[in-house]
């Protein structure tokens, strides 16, 4: 119900909002589905990586190369990036799961470092650092323009919807009831008869695929693909807005990646230290709010919160 | 018939046998108790029997198949079910969702409600289904370990020291819960309490060691110099 309320109340906004805060919008309900794949597979998983821009990247390169060089159209585009993310992901899991704890995420870690090399070395195909700017044929979808604002709000929101449901169903199933329980003690639920890596690898390409369907609409509606968005910055990225909003709640990532993304936005209008404005709060919520926003509110107000 | 069977089992860490060619049969719906001083290998030993712990040699036979090399989880499907020493519930999860996590590897759709609730009935849990776990008093902890155990509908269970820091009541509880369940499963009890021991089991097995020092009934185990020496003279006679 609450989450209803939440995609009204952004449907809302589509129509209430000033231009320049619609726009940001729509950027923070992209972002903000790649926080909530990031959130299945540390929030409720317990596994915290450090390399999912290589997710988010293999959705945005696997769009963006489908549509500049195979010449796909939008929605083949994007089959093609979230097909990418899950083959990724599912590479990736089947080697770093060997690993748990730091190794882990040093693997995940040296992985997406690869992967940007990769996508360096590859500058011919890829463009390197600088990057791509979409071509507008792969940007129509179903004669619907995705680069004027409003067609993009409502794709960012239709995303943003299908991963927030995907999460509460998946959550609310016997699968994620069971990631919790591994996230919780793992020794025990492999002694009730489970195959908790089997588990861990399901959620873990769940969680890969849904990034990278964030980064392959990420670049078709604001119309570029650069290396930047495989960096380690946007490893680390989602892990902050979980980490602020509340990990393991299901709306946590929206609210982390709105915080976040505002704090920002309003710290480089007072000052160019605006790092320094964001890291204070940083410290600030981990001191008092040590779950994060939403792990606040359940803890303090409403225990029965997803 | 033997429902399980433990042949040569051995275990090494880094130079010291903690189990050492340890032979072990426990007959289809018996009740045995292991029993040793700290140090012994008892949670070893249930550990390699389990899958927690892998054998550095020997063989675990459950119901006529060769059981050494499967995983722990595929082990438990086969009917055995593993209660922890140390208190090991998801202490996050309310008493029912913690009772269907176990029940739902056997049971799915409608009947998982009822087993849910009888295993939680069986233990006297049925009134504290939806409290957290983690706020139950300690007793009640052991309790929901023990529910989570049967509802798994095991073959074998094997239980790591049940009525560790229970009380008088709650022993005298879980002595009726075993009873009612004997012949229906088997069960391999680690126990320290030797009351406990002596009301419950059929037959024990005493380790010192990392060897089998001992088997027989009660009242044999009770006779027996070797056992005096080794383990009711020892540190732990306080305890009998």
């Amino acid at each position: 119900m609450l989450h209803l309320g939440l995609l009204a109340l952004l449907l809302a906004a589509h129509f209430l909002l000033p231009a320049y805060h619609h726009g940001n919008l729509a950027r923070v309900m992209v972002l903000a589905s790649y926080a909530l794949a990031y959130n299945l597979l540390f929030g409720y998983t317990g596994l915290l990586s450090l390399g999912h821009a290589l997710f988010f990247a293999a959705g945005m390169y696997g769009m963006g190369m489908g549509v500049q060089h195979l010449g796909l159209g939008a929605g083949a585009g994007l089959i093609l990036g979230i097909g990418s993310g899950a083959v990724v992901s599912a590479l990736v899991a089947a080697l770093a799961l060997r690993t748990s704890g730091v190794a882990f995420m040093i693997v995940t870690l040296m992985f997406a470092q690869a992967g940007f090399l990769a996508i360096l070395h590859f500058g011919a195909w890829t463009r390197g650092d600088e990057g791509f700017v979409l071509a507008q044929a792969g940007r129509t979808l179903w004669g619907m323009d995705l680069s004027a604002p409003g067609t993009r709000y409502l794709a960012a929101l239709a995303l943003f919807s299908v991963c927030l449901l995907l999460s509460l169903a998946l959550v609310r199933a016997p699968f994620g009831r069971v990631l919790v329980a591994i996230r919780e003690n793992e020794e025990r639920v492999r002694m009730l008869g489970y195959d908790t890596q089997a588990h861990r690898f399901a959620a873990m390409v769940a969680s890969g695929t849904m990034a990278a369907a964030a980064g392959a609409v990420y670049g078709m509606l604001f119309g570029y693909v650069g290396a930047t968005f495989a960096s380690v910055q946007y490893s680390i990225l989602p892990l902050l807005w979980v980490l602020l909003g509340g990990a393991g709640t299901v709306l946590g990532p929206f609210i982390g990646t709105l915080f976040m993304f505002y704090l920002i936005d309003l710290g480089s209008g007072l000052t160019t230290a605006y790092m320094l404005i964001a890291g204070v709060v940083l410290v600030g919520l981990t001191l008092f709010a040590p779950q994060g926003i939403m792990g606040e509110v359940r803890r303090r107000l409403w225990r029965g919160l997803p | 018939m033997s429902l399980l069977s433990v042949r040569g089992l051995t275990r090494d860490f880094d130079g010291l046998r903690a189990v050492d060619g340890v032979d072990l049969d426990l007959a289809a719906g018996e009740v045995r108790a292991l029993i040793g001083p700290n140090g012994a290998g008892k949670t070893t030993l249930v550990g390699m029997i389990a899958g927690r712990i892998a054998p550095s040699r020997g063989r675990v036979i459950l119901d006529g198949r060769d059981i050494t090399r499967l995983p722990a989880h595929r082990r438990m499907r086969l009917g055995m079910a593993y209660t922890f020493q140390i208190t090991s519930v998801f202490t996050g999860l309310s008493v029912a969702e913690n009772v269907w996590l176990a029940a739902r590897r056997r049971v799915r759709g409608a009947g998982l409600a009822q087993a849910v609730r009888a295993a939680l009935a069986r233990v006297g849990l049925e009134g504290r289904a939806d409290q957290v776990a983690g706020d139950l008093a300690y007793g009640h902890q052991r309790l929901l370990e023990i529910a989570m155990g049967l509802a798994q509908r095991p073959r074998l269970l094997i239980l790591d020291e049940p009525t560790q820091g229970l009380s008088e009541g709650e022993i005298a509880a879980f002595q009726a819960l075993v009873r009612d369940l004997a012949g229906e499963v088997t069960i391999l009890l680690i126990e320290h309490n030797m009351a406990v021991v002596m009301a419950l089991a059929e037959r024990i097995t005493v380790m010192a060691g990392g060897r089998i020092l001992a088997e027989g009934t009660p009242p044999e185990i009770h006779a027996n110099r070797a056992v005096q020496a080794a383990y009711l003279g020892g540190d732990d006679a306080a305890d009998c």
